[in-house]
């Protein structure tokens, strides 16, 4: 039974990480109604940014604020050159736009920083930790500290202020927003600028755990069922399909894994999501929508 | 200048019903097939044919297999390379199981065990829609990839999950040759692009634009959503499997599951977004463009940029100036290429004359 619980904890908390980043692609969602499959290179993007600045010799907070700059830049130009040419198209449009848009943030991070493996060390022991019986991965529980504090700064910022509230006049309605006087590019370069300090610390996480390497952008693979079972519109959803997705994938690799020789981790996931719209269209927290003719 | 629908008239349903009403058009399309088969086998060298023709010709087929799914029945998909292997491996497999198998009856198998996959991985389709039914199409990249490399049975045994086409043997003539394997894929690709360009001008193809324009409107006018999207998600995929099975058997000859990854999938979405969605030219344009590119990209950089830019960065820089074309094709002519083509003959038409 420990057993089982300690599988399921270490699932949870694994499910945490995939959580950070589902939550960059609910920010760009909600407020713009773009499915940004970029989100994964522009994890890349901010971690390898970090780390490069970081071996250069610059000191971790200075690093960090680099990086976040250069993700508020990135968020500039893609609304001056990308988004505000494409107001009004069909969302698949803008889909297939932030597929283009992965390629060139993967093509400018690797010809900047170079394609090999950087390793990062954020000064957290990766050493089991026991608690009530139970042996728990001592990075997993920072990252889901921090991940928790992420989550709450983003509730304090939608629900406490003047920027939250035109944040979420966006996001509830474009054309009342506008017509109020919300500078709706303004917003737009705003949230995916959140989008990419949330990128930048799901990256700093993911890659303290796996390097910062090009394996980094395929994340986005991972969030991707998780965005599925929780809903787009919904923070609350990415986290508590972030712990199903994780939980799942742990137990059914222990279990299920060895019936079916293994590896099962990269379409589990999706059949799972599969499972979960079946039952429900919009996810678990998503929106139902409403069809007219 | 070209007027050239000037005294053309049809005098019969028939004629009002054909696919090239000019005659111009019809004496284009036979010069090209000219080209194609009677003149081309004989004047291109084997960096042509093997490099450049055949890739061209399988992308172009695996383009109109995504292009009648996205383009014309509105259903996104990134699951088509699993579709292409499971044409590819399902042909292989049955070469072996049923020996004796003529080659070109073992492509259509392989398309029609793809039909069966595409069928049930889009059976959600009919109750979700837009960006969620990424998801069903993900999990078919996902699962078959990992089906194929993990169960040996499907390669004959082979650990890698790695196939070898077998020898191209079509009524006794050996097609083994690079001018043999491009007449081979020409001749298999042609008939397909015939029969889907027929078929998006039928009602079903009507059906299919319908449901993609707005998928509640047309099945209150009374169109079977059901069959229709399943029918695209077979028809789509039986075209995904038959370009799959050439891309292992006339163009690479080997190949393994992880050949057919994410990364083909998109490729082949490229190709419809750049050549066009809802067009039959624009794969053939798309197409060309995608095998063209990274040969025109090396061949500039080579002779411009020697030593200027380091050996690895040549990828990252084709990768920056895909993602650059893709974005700016989105915004400048999101129907692609084939729009652009037709823009410009609308002008040749009129030419010298501005109206």
């Amino acid at each position: 039974m420990s057993f089982f619980m300690e599988v399921l904890l270490g699932g949870l908390l694994a499910g945490v990480m995939y959580s950070l980043v589902a939550i960059g692609f609910v920010l760009i969602y909600k407020a713009s109604g773009v499915f940004n499959f970029a989100q994964g290179s522009m994890v890349l993007f901010a971690a390898l940014t970090f780390v490069s600045l970081l071996e250069r010799g610059l000191p971790f907070w200075l690093s960090f604020v680099i990086s976040l700059l250069s993700m508020l830049l990135l968020a500039l130009l893609l609304e001056r050159l990308v988004l505000r040419h494409l107001v009004n198209r069909p969302p698949i449009t803008l889909f297939m736009a932030t597929l283009g848009l992965s390629y060139v943030v993967e093509g400018v991070a690797q010809a900047l920083w170079g394609a090999q493996v950087h390793g990062l060390d954020l000064g957290i022991e990766d050493t089991p930790l026991e608690l009530g019986g139970l042996m728990l991965s001592r990075f997993d529980l920072f990252a889901a500290a921090s991940a928790g504090l992420l989550v709450l700064l983003l509730s304090l910022l939608f629900n406490k202020t003047r920027i939250g509230l035109s944040l979420r006049a966006v996001a509830d309605d474009q054309l009342a927003a506008l017509a109020v006087g919300i500078r709706l590019q303004r917003m737009w370069v705003l949230v995916w600028a959140v989008a990419g300090l949330v990128g930048l610390v799901a990256g700093l996480l993911w890659g303290a755990r796996l390097g910062v390497q090009f394996s980094l952008s395929l994340i986005v693979l991972k969030a991707l069922p998780v965005l599925i079972i929780g809903g787009f519109t919904s923070i609350g959803g990415a986290i508590v399909g972030g712990l199903i997705v994780g939980a799942s994938e742990k137990l059914a690799e222990v279990y299920l894994g060895p019936l079916l020789s293994g590896g099962i981790e990269n379409w589990f996931p999706y059949v799972l999501a599969l499972l979960f719209l079946l039952l429900r269209p919009a996810g678990l927290f998503g929106e139902r929508a409403i069809e007219r003719v | 200048m070209f007027y050239q629908e000037s005294g053309q008239f049809s005098t019969r349903y028939r004629q009002d019903g054909r696919a090239l009403r000019l005659w111009q058009q019809r004496a284009a399309l036979w010069a090209l097939l000219l080209l194609a088969f009677g003149l081309l086998p004989f004047i291109g060298n084997d960096y042509w044919f093997s490099a450049i023709l055949i890739p061209f010709l399988v992308l172009s087929l695996a383009g109109l297999g995504l292009n009648l799914l996205t383009g014309y029945a509105g259903q996104l998909s990134l699951g088509s390379a699993a579709f292409m292997a499971v044409g590819a491996f399902a042909s292989y497999k049955l070469q072996f199981l049923l020996p004796g198998l003529p080659l070109l009856l073992s492509f259509v198998a392989g398309g029609v065990v793809a039909a069966i996959v595409g069928v049930v991985f889009g059976l959600p389709s009919l109750r979700i829609k837009g960006f969620y039914l990424l998801v069903s199409t993900l999990a078919a990249q996902f699962f078959v990839e990992w089906l194929l490399t993990k169960f040996a049975w499907f390669s004959n045994g082979n650990e890698s999950g790695v196939i070898t086409a077998p020898p191209l043997l079509v009524a006794g003539h050996d097609f083994g040759s690079p001018a043999g394997r491009y007449l081979l894929t020409l001749s298999v690709v042609l008939p397909l692009f015939v029969l889907a360009a027929n078929l998006v001008r039928s009602s079903l193809g009507r059906n299919w634009m319908a449901v993609r324009d707005m998928d509640t409107a047309a099945a209150v006018i009374g169109i079977p959503i059901l069959r229709t999207k399943l029918l695209a998600f077979a028809i789509s995929s039986f075209i995904l499997g038959v370009a799959g099975s050439l891309w292992a058997f006339t163009y690479l000859g080997t190949v393994e599951p992880h050949g057919f990854d994410l990364s083909r999938s998109f490729q082949v979405l490229f190709i419809i977004i750049l050549g066009g969605m809802g067009s039959i030219l624009g794969n053939f344009l798309g197409a060309a463009f995608i095998v063209l590119l990274p040969i025109v990209l090396s061949i500039l950089s080579g002779s411009l940029l020697s030593g200027v830019l380091p050996a690895g960065q040549l990828e990252n820089l084709q990768k920056i100036i895909f993602g650059v074309l893709i974005i700016l094709f989105l915004i400048k002519e999101p129907d692609g290429l084939a729009r652009l083509w037709q823009g410009w003959r609308a002008r040749a038409r009129l030419w010298p004359l501005r109206f």
